[in-house]
């Protein structure tokens, strides 16, 4: 069955945005067209939007009320729709994200492991064979709401969250998984670190990614760690 | 140049300016001075263009020894500042000297104060803003709210030849009562008589608030059965009022940017830097008001801020 709607639902969100919402799920096909539509949009940027927000099923257009309005904007909207059936939607992106598995970077993963009644190596392979869409980032800055985890490898959350998941932390929360930018407090189960910066605020542009993009995992070696570490200069 | 050597930070200090929209779609929040009619104010009183960096500081003010000459202005709330121990006007332009020792109070009125000084304050744009956002560690001073120690630098800028100082009708009074307009939505439909209930009620500011939000007490909002109270998560907006399980509104502000629960309103944007101002125990009314009534209010404002900035620039 599609959640999709037959006509997106509008909804104000204060009087500088507006949520365009295209169904009541989450859905590949849904976000397929989220991630369309927030193409075309900052391909085309109508007068007056200041920022387009993709996330699971809706995004977010913010506007400068001096310059435009919704009676504005939704029929630009209803446009783009018309030709969001005619369009190529681009490929999406795939963006590699190495990870070095267990050990120290990696506590939690012997307890994944055995929740799903696999071998740690067998987690690896999972969690690593599998192209996450990025729904959403949000919460932190480049924190990403991935879709697609394997339900062989959902994991219940660590029952006393840990006071600091060191930046580039990578891990499960029952039917998520991610990784950490920023350090932060959390209670996921932590199955590796990447060696790279997620998020530098001085470069042009800070992050590796955006919503619409898909990530891959890649296991790397310690060795391999270290010169990806020393070239980042992290 | 140097501007001011922090002697006391006080209880919240940050350098923040009209905040950081750039990369909202990546998780950063648009941090920016909670009270932007203060802080637009402050800098036109200065001559600065209004969006130059300034300092918000929360409830109890800083101490700052000048090391430069320079114009300065203190605007939003009343923190009895001096310079040299000698009291000064808010709302008007402050020239102070090298050696000059300004010191803010505990606020006597309103929440935050804002200090902005000739060319604004000097620290480095990142990511197109000077906004400090303390939970990303970036922008202001190392990301970080003041300390005792930091130098402060500014921009530079011409001292005014003429003193400035705003018409008494147009500084704004922070009474405990505080009318905020929203615009229903963006799920109002998860709210039938809990609409009335909000819109009908009184609610108390808690002291759980902060730039990120503020939680009220008052009477709970219900769901309509049938209606999740929980959403799947979805990028949130400042003014956002959220209500979760409990019933308890909680406005968003702008250290946010995702959010899992239903908004049953939204403050509208003009109306912002009355909470900026809110202490806890003042009490908020939420009152509806259409887009269109929205849109009107916002226009005025940008006027009266338009005419501001033209009437200090006609006497130069």
């Amino acid at each position: 069955m599609s959640h999709l709607y037959d006509k997106p639902r509008i909804r104000l969100s204060g009087d500088r945005a507006i949520l365009v919402e295209y169904g009541d799920a989450i859905d590949p096909a849904v976000n397929e067209r989220v991630r369309a539509m927030a193409a075309l949009l900052k391909r085309s940027r109508p007068e007056g939007v200041e920022a387009v927000i993709p996330a699971y099923r809706n995004l977010s257009i913010l506007y400068d009320p001096l310059v435009t309005s919704p009676d504005q904007i939704l029929p630009r909207l209803r446009a783009l729709e018309a030709r969001l059936l005619e369009i190529e939607i681009p490929t999406p992106r795939i963006v590699e994200i190495p990870v070095l598995y267990g050990g120290e970077y990696g506590p939690d993963i012997g307890f994944v492991a055995e929740h799903s009644g696999l071998s740690v190596e067998e987690v690896i392979a999972i969690h690593a064979g599998t192209v996450y869409p990025i729904y959403m980032i949000g919460f932190t800055p480049g924190f990403c709401y991935l879709g697609g985890l394997d339900t062989r490898i959902h994991t219940p959350r660590r029952k006393t969250p840990r006071t600091l998941l060191p930046a580039g932390s990578v891990g499960i929360a029952e039917a998520q998984t991610g990784m950490y930018p920023v350090d932060s407090p959390g209670g996921w189960q932590i199955i590796g670190r990447t060696p790279l910066r997620l998020f530098v605020p001085e470069r042009e542009n800070p992050f590796l990614y955006e919503a619409g993009d898909r990530i891959r995992f890649v296991p790397v070696s310690d060795d391999e760690f270290h010169r990806i570490r020393g070239r980042e200069g992290a | 140049m140097d501007a001011f050597r922090v002697i006391s930070p006080g209880s919240f200090t940050t350098v923040q300016d009209r905040g950081r929209y750039r990369f909202i779609d990546r998780g950063v929040p648009p941090s920016g001075s909670l009270d932007s009619v203060s802080a637009e104010i402050a800098n036109l009183l200065v001559g600065n263009p209004v969006g130059a960096a300034v300092l918000e500081a929360t409830v109890q003010g800083p101490t700052l020894e000048v090391l430069c000459d320079a114009d300065a202005a203190f605007t939003g709330a009343d923190m009895a500042v001096t310079v040299n121990r000698q009291a000064v006007p808010s709302w008007q332009t402050v020239p102070v000297r090298k050696g000059d020792v300004i010191r803010a109070g505990q606020a006597r009125s309103g929440c935050r104060l804002y200090v902005a000084v000739t060319g604004g304050i000097d620290v480095p744009l990142v990511m197109g803003s000077r906004s400090t956002c303390v939970r990303a560690k970036i922008g202001g001073v190392e990301g970080r709210p003041l300390r005792r120690g930091d130098v402060l630098r500014r921009m530079p800028g011409d001292r005014l030849r003429r003193a400035r100082s705003v018409p008494q009708d147009i500084i704004p009074a922070y009474p405990p009562d505080i009318p905020l307009r929203a615009v229903p939505g963006p799920q109002e439909e998860a709210f039938g008589r809990g609409l009335d209930t909000f819109f009908d009620s009184c609610y108390d500011l808690t002291p759980e608030s902060d730039r990120m939000g503020c939680r009220l007490l008052g009477p709970p909002i219900h769901h309509d059965e049938g209606f999740p109270q929980s959403i799947i998560s979805e990028p949130t907006i400042p003014g956002n009022v959220q209500v979760p399980a409990d019933g308890r509104p909680i406005i968003l502000l702008v250290e946010q940017t995702t959010g899992g629960y239903t908004k049953i309103a939204t403050v509208i944007s003009s109306d912002i830097p009355k909470i900026a101002q809110a202490v806890p125990g003042n009490r908020v009314r939420f009152r509806r008001v259409s887009l269109e009534e929205a849109h009107r209010v916002y226009r005025e404002r940008a006027l009266r801020m338009r005419e501001l900035a033209a009437r200090f620039e006609s006497v130069r």
